[in-house]
């Protein structure tokens, strides 16, 4: 009984022609209703082509779906579920499916055969990418993809389930009735929109009722079960470690529907019980790959399941004892006759048998034998079995994956009876006990293997990639014989079905060639996934703006009213710079903020940087340990700036430390290394030194701080702290911390720090005071015309400083070289040390960090530009270093620059050229201090 | 993958950060007088098995401990998770 | 035979029965001048090299499987010469041009394709280190263009400029950058090779060393003893397994890298594209499918499978920057076991064995090194002393702190 509705017409288009097809239909059921056998072009030759299979094995029947300019291409005709209004074009056919240009190369077909790319096209050397490359790219591929943004969305799902069932055909169906009778549970999946499988499609009686109505009745029940969840229209696509699957839900097929299109699960599963069923396979006789020609259980599906009508005169072929076809003729190869010939440019017209015999036909269908669907088996690398009997590879028993059992077809049991059996025992393994199997065919399949018919013209056997029996003989005789070889010289196998219908008809051509059996010639592997899952499906909503998280600082909103253009800084948006009416650019805008913070007062939200609490009584002998300096005599009160390095000897991060009292100190980092020092200080503390008492905590997240730098910072901050704290420089001098409340009593954290050269302060409040206190900040700076400064502005302060930043830190510098040597403790060991003091990272002419200033004061120094003496070749072997950071200095007027030079800390006045090619920007620069503006620090102090 | 994580049960793998192998953690006399050459081999040889193999996993997504994995980096099946701290 | 116009229009009309195997199924023998371990790319190029440059006899491969089974069999086709370091960028410049003749070379048309390498930059930080990468690669003799958005823009108007969440801000490109067919490679030496004289010996796997008073004299292995005068171990993401066999610890973990193609499509994209703000690189093959991968696992492997972690970022990563592949079916994934090396580059050296020598640590970029890794190794097993632009490929660079890490990421394989 058909399983479409009648009652529910549809109407689609193809290539433009609009058709009508049913609710239940298929694309591929509807076009075959609608009696269009042509559906698309092969690969290589652009032969005709029409559709072979039912499932998501079809090779052939490739259409792109269209909607508002948006094309989703190679979609199998077989795995579309019709809807009102689709429309679908056919692929690879130039101008058109009916008349294709390339379909020339099957007239050159005996030039073009496996491997020939290799042995020509060499010839002038420059006309492969001018000539033929171009030429070979335009006529492969298969559909086009649009260069419009995919407009649909996808969604991600977890499932945990004690069983997933893969496939509701009868095996898995009974399966997941028992184990769902017990209690378990249970996901069941399957990949057609209508659960049922076979029973769909091959009549039979279960039970005394037919397989339509026993898939059904059981489905229903499945329903009532709250412990079973149901996933049709669902492909298992992989098997990865530890019993996790997953699986892809398609919700619709139509581009642009609301909602998501497509779910990607993610299944946790206890066990697994693989119910996938077969694929029938084709026999590679000559020209086997006519539109009309098909698969004897495909062209059962379509004639039971959709009630489409092959006339009065299909043919069949078979090799075993497949019976339920309707057919005129049947050419069984056990009685040593076959189909050697057919006839039919764009649509099969004739057989000739064997025999000499002709047979007019519109339809052929054939069976070659079933290879069961054990892929998910493989992904762990098993390999399945050859069975002789049945012909066909069955899964490894020895070899499964843990906590998987295969049932059914997949296990090479292809009755229905079978199938039912081997579900019974495989809950039984599970503790599901249940009563006897439905009453249900039981005759085993009876095969005498029968591959290809030897002969002259050509007969495919991956019809998708155009790779004919002969291409394999053909590689075997130039040597390429190992599977491996055949499938990467051919292409057998490689094409969107993934050898479904070709892998093992094309390992038996081989094993023939080469004179052995099959399971002496090899086995096939299956990777990830079972069928093509979209990349949009794989991404999921993590795409665009939401790629990856976004973080704030807590005076976002308030710097976005001021004007802020935000960088990206890892996944912190910070404030680069605050444009102004009347500037012209960001130069503009750094500038001034520069000056405003050198000669009055700046202020930068440094919440971003990385906060640990160390607490502990080993605090301090821990931070000494992990610093290069010492931090455990640090008297509290007190911060200090310390280095940190990795045990390789490369400086990692820098920052200072606050000791508020004996056991807690209070560790910043950079903002880029917040989630890589904290890491790093957990393994020292847990792996290394598991005997100290120290106890970490971030609390990034917790305190919102700000930079305060100027000469009248600390004017503008008495105003804030509250006034029985004395911040005065003689009560709180340079490097002084302390706890202080702001604003009234709200709590704070104040440390004397600089990173700008400046008297300057960093003070912290916890979080959600952050927006009011910037605000309470600038609102008190009025009267000293303070502003806010950004990220830029806070780089070009710390270039004319001469600080070393992410830039000079950039993992492969150590302290030496960093100039920075004298900050590592003679008198303690930490982390780093023993390695630093390798011999390629001590030699004298090693890279050492200097300024450099252009020698003419005009010329622009630019980042990344290499270092050559004068007078020497521009080469690698001349290089001398390269500059790492640039700034222009409003407060010198000309820019400065920081780089490593060999020898450099004895090279101060020396001048050299900096090349810079891809800039076009070579220029001579003077070596220097790094220290551009005061050099001895007098104005922190003051 | 799976690790499951001696206090909170299993978790997936995707909740850690990787290290590498556990003898990480037998960091050598820095005093030693061939210290380099010991610190040297420490960090930089590495047995890197073909089957079972202890390693050292951050819970970083989680409670920050750092765990020491018997995993065989053949098959990936993991047989044993202990706290660094207490091994 | 050589391949040619005529030979193909002769085989073509006469049915292809003349081909004859592209190399020999040879026998070992029992004795050789030089064994090379491993069949892959780098292994089969060092045996062409020493026969046709180094003028070295009586040399043999061996291969456990099937030839080109690894890396060279599993990789994402890329070649290119953009490193920052000149340790490496020399080498690689020179590897670029054996690519560049390479199909004249062999007389096989490994399909070399320079349809450019473009590498993007999200941040003004990633912008001015590709300027001092592209600075370095010209004095190396390479070719560097460091790109604004619109030159960005101008190659590739697809990708995302106006939704993301790490705009475009620039790129470097190479143009002499490309694709080769992978398994092509394998086969043009080991057929190149073979003309030479150079056994080629599938299906035989080396189960030990012979090792007498700190020199190696040959091999045991599952076809018997064979004994050589020097010995090339080249076996990537087994290295470390077969040294063990000298008894020698690498400085290397293997690790899974999972790689990723779609179905076949009409011709879209030209080049290599590199995303700067996460891990996904993409190119488009001849055939049509889009070739693309991203970051290693980042556990130590030897599976040859990966992941779904991996596969979700990588993906989200393509998505971001090219929103329009999110129709295109991601057709097969699989895993190859990589070498990953402490610094992230590789070893050309002799061992501290007499007569056995090591080539290795490629970490996820060995076949765009094929020709070169095969010439300089080829050059220090002949002669003794490193080609001049692998000289800084010691296997002692680490206990003398002269480590050559592009990325910076110190002695964690995994961070490479």
């Amino acid at each position: 009984m058909s399983l479409v509705d009648n009652s529910k017409p549809l109407n689609f288009s193809f290539d433009g022609k609009s058709f009508k097809g049913f609710e239940g239909d298929t694309l591929a059921s509807a076009l075959l209703r609608n009696n269009v056998r042509l559906v698309g072009r092969s690969f290589k030759y652009h032969r005709p082509r029409g559709i072979i299979g039912a499932g998501s094995e079809e090779p052939n029947a490739l259409a792109e779906i269209h909607q508002d300019g948006v094309i989703e291409p190679n979609r199998r005709a077989t795995m579309i579920k019709l809807f009102d209004g689709l429309a679908v074009k056919s692929q690879n056919g130039s101008p058109s499916l009916n008349f294709d240009i390339l379909a020339i190369n099957d007239l050159v077909s005996p030039f073009l055969s496996a491997g020939f790319y290799y042995k020509t096209f060499m010839w002038p050397r420059v006309f492969w990418e001018k000539v033929y490359e171009p030429a070979i790219r335009r006529a492969a591929g298969l559909g086009r993809l649009s260069t419009n943004p995919d407009p649909d969305s996808y969604d991600k799902g977890f499932l945990h389930c004690d069983t997933l069932i893969i496939g509701a055909g009868a095996a898995g169906l009974q399966a997941a009735l028992i184990a769902g009778r017990a209690g378990a549970r249970v996901i069941l999946a399957d990949e057609d929109f209508q659960m049922g499988g076979r029973l769909l499609s091959d009549p039979q009686l279960i039970d005394g009722i037919c397989g339509q109505g026993w898939a059904e009745q059981t489905i229903a029940e499945l329903h009532t079960l709250p412990n079973v969840r149901l996933l049709p229209r669902t492909t298992v696509y992989g098997q990865y470690d530890h019993g996790i699957y997953g699986a892809l839900e398609t919700r619709t097929d139509k581009i642009g529907a609301p909602g998501a299109r497509q779910v990607l699960w993610r299944i946790y599963s206890q066990n697994a019980i693989l119910a996938a069923g077969a694929i029938e396979r084709p026999i590679a006789f000559a020209n086997n790959d006519r539109p009309g020609i098909m698969l004897a259980s495909a062209m059962r599906t379509y004639e039971n399941r959709f009630g489409i009508d092959f006339g009065d005169y299909p043919v069949l072929t078979n090799n075993n004892s497949t019976k339920r076809n309707h057919a005129a003729s049947r050419i069984d190869t056990r009685d040593a006759q076959w189909v050697s010939d057919t006839r039919g440019r764009k649509g099969l017209n004739s057989v000739s048998l064997n025999s000499g015999q002709n047979i007019e036909t519109d339809w052929l269908g054939v069976s070659g034998g079933w290879n069961p669907n054990l892929h998910l088996t493989c992904h762990k690398r098993s390999r399945p079995k050859w069975d002789e009997t049945k012909a066909c590879f069955v899964p490894d028993i020895n070899t499964l994956p843990e906590n998987m059992q295969v049932i059914g077809a997949a296990n090479g049991e292809f009755s229905t009876y079978e199938a039912f059996a081997s579900a019974k025992s495989a809950c039984a393994s599970l503790g599901h006990k249940s009563g006897k199997p439905p009453k249900a065919e039981d005759t085993p399949l009876s095969i005498n293997a029968f591959w290809h018919v030897k002969g002259k013209k050509r007969a495919w056997v991956d019809f998708q990639n155009d790779v004919t029996s002969k291409d394999i003989t053909l590689a075997h005789q130039e040597g390429f014989s190992s599977v491996e070889h055949v499938k990467r010289y051919t292409t057998l196998g490689m094409a969107t079905d993934q050898g479904r219908t070709s892998n093992v008809v094309g390992l038996a051509i081989l094993a023939d060639a080469r004179g052995q059996s099959i399971p002496e010639t090899g086995t096939t592997i299956f990777r990830p996934p079972y069928a093509p899952v979209p990349i949009g499906a794989f991404a999921g909503p993590h795409k665009g703006q939401h790629f990856k998280q976004t973080r704030l600082t807590p005076s976002h909103k308030y710097a976005a009213e001021q004007g802020a253009a935000f960088v990206e800084t890892g996944y912190w948006k910070r404030a680069q710079w605050f444009a102004r009416n009347g500037e012209q650019g960001w130069r503009d805008s750094v500038d001034r903020e520069v000056i405003t913070t050198r000669s009055s007062v700046g202020i930068c939200d440094v919440s971003t940087l990385g906060k640990i609490d160390v607490q502990g009584r080993d605090a301090g002998a821990f931070l000494n340990k992990v610093y290069v300096n010492s931090f455990k005599l640090l008297k509290p009160g007190k911060c200090r700036y310390g280095l940190m390095l990795r045990e390789d000897g490369i400086a990692m991060d820098d920052g200072t430390s606050a000791r508020f009292s004996d056991t807690h100190y209070v560790m910043t980092t950079t903002t880029a290394n917040a989630g890589l020092v904290y890491r790093h200080l957990e393994f020292a503390r847990q792996c290394l030194f598991p005997d100290m008492d120290v106890h970490l905590i971030s609390t990034t997240e917790q305190w919102a701080q700000y930079s305060v730098a100027g000469p009248n910072a600390r004017k503008l901050l008495q105003k804030i702290v509250d006034q029985e704290y004395d911040i005065s420089n003689e009560a709180f001098p340079y490097m002084a911390c302390g706890k202080v409340t702001v604003c009234g009593g709200t709590r704070a954290r104040l440390f004397r720090l600089s990173f700008s050269g400046e008297l300057a302060y960093e003070i912290a409040v916890p979080t959600r005071y952050g927006d009011a206190l910037i605000r309470a900040i600038l609102e008190a700076g009025e009267e000293f015309g303070a502003c806010m400064y950004g990220t830029e502005a806070l780089g070009v302060m710390r270039i004319e400083k001469g600080h070393a930043a992410g830039n000079e830190l950039n993992g492969t510098t150590t302290a030496l070289h960093l100039g920075l040597g004298g900050f590592v403790s003679k008198k303690k060991d930490c982390i780093g040390k023993v390695l630093s003091q390798r011999e390629g990272l001590v030699a004298e002419d090693g890279l050492r960090l200097v300024g450099f200033i252009a020698v003419d004061s005009k010329d622009q120094i630019t980042n990344g530009a290499h270092f050559i003496n004068i007078g020497d070749p521009k080469d690698a072997a001349h290089d001398q270093g390269y500059m790492s950071s640039v700034a222009y200095s409003p407060e010198l007027g000309h820019y400065v620059g920081l780089g490593f030079i060999k020898g450099g800390d004895k090279r101060k006045g020396e001048e050299v050229m900096a090349v810079d090619f891809v800039r076009d920007n070579h220029i001579n620069v003077r070596i220097v201090s790094p220290h551009f503006v005061d050099p001895d620090g007098d104005r922190l102090r003051v | 993958m799976i690790i499951n994580h001696p206090l909170f049960g299993p978790r997936d793998a995707a909740e850690f950060v990787y290290l590498g192998d556990a003898s990480l953690m037998n960091r050598p006399d820095p005093k030693a007088e061939d210290a380099i050459q010991q610190f040297y081999e420490y960090m930089y040889l590495r047995d890197n098995p073909a089957g079972e193999h202890r390693e050292l996993w951050f819970h970083e997504q989680g409670d920050r401990s750092w765990l020491i994995v018997t995993r065989n980096t053949f098959t990936h099946e993991i047989t044993k998770v202990e706290l660094a701290r207490q091994s | 035979m050589r391949y040619n116009a005529l030979q193909i229009l002769k085989q073509g009309l006469t049915g292809h029965k003349g081909w004859k195997p592209a190399w020999r199924k040879a026998e070992p023998k029992f004795d050789y001048d030089i064994i090379i371990v491993g069949g892959g790319g780098h292994g089969l190029a060092t045996a062409y090299y020493l026969a046709e440059k180094f003028e070295q006899k009586r040399i043999a491969v061996l291969e456990k499987g099937w030839i080109g089974g690894g890396n060279v069999g599993r990789n994402t086709t890329i070649i290119r010469s953009n490193y920052m370091l000149h340790e490496n960028e020399g080498f690689y410049e020179f590897s670029l041009r054996l690519w560049e003749k390479q199909e004249k070379d062999l007389n096989y048309n490994t399909m070399v394709s320079q349809r450019g390498v473009l590498n993007l930059a999200h941040t003004d930080p990633q912008r001015d280190a590709y300027a001092r990468r592209g600075n370095a690669m010209i004095l190396n003799g390479a070719d560097a263009k460091l790109l604004d958005v619109e030159g960005v823009r101008k190659l590739c108007p697809f990708l995302n400029f106006d939704n993301a969440r790490f705009p475009i801000r620039g790129g470097l490109w190479q143009k002499r950058g490309g694709t080769v067919r992978h398994d092509a490679v394998a086969w043009g030496y080991a057929r190149a090779a073979d003309m030479r004289g150079v056994d080629i010996i599938e299906n035989c796997e080396v189960t030990g060393f012979a090792i007498q008073s700190g020199i190696c004299t040959g091999v045991q292995t599952t076809r018997g003893q064979i004994k050589a005068k020097k010995i090339g171990v080249a076996v990537a993401g087994s290295s470390s397994k077969v040294l063990t066999m000298a008894g020698m610890r690498l400085p290397m973990e293997s690790h899974v890298l999972q790689a990723f193609v779609s179905e076949g499509l009409k011709p879209t994209l030209q080049g290599v594209i590199t995303y700067g703000a996460g891990h996904f690189y993409v190119s488009q093959s001849d055939k049509g499918g889009l070739v693309f991968g991203g970051d290693i696992d980042g556990y130590n492997s030897y599976a040859q499978r990966g992941n779904l972690p991996v596969v979700e970022d990588v993906c989200e990563g393509g998505v971001s920057l090219m929103p329009m592949i999110g129709k295109a079916r991601l057709l097969r994934m699989w895993g190859g076991n990589v070498d990953m090396s402490m610094d992230g580059s590789p070893i050309i050296d002799k061992t501290h064995i007499d007569g056995l020598y090591f080539n290795g640590g490629w970490c996820y970029g060995g076949f765009k090194a094929t020709p070169a890794s095969g010439y300089c190794f080829a050059e220090l097993i002949a002669t003794d002393s490193p080609n001049d632009t692998a000289k800084n490929f010691r296997m002692d660079r680490f206990s003398r702190g002269l480590m050559i890490d592009e990325k910076g990421q110190g002695c964690q394989p995994n961070l490479h």
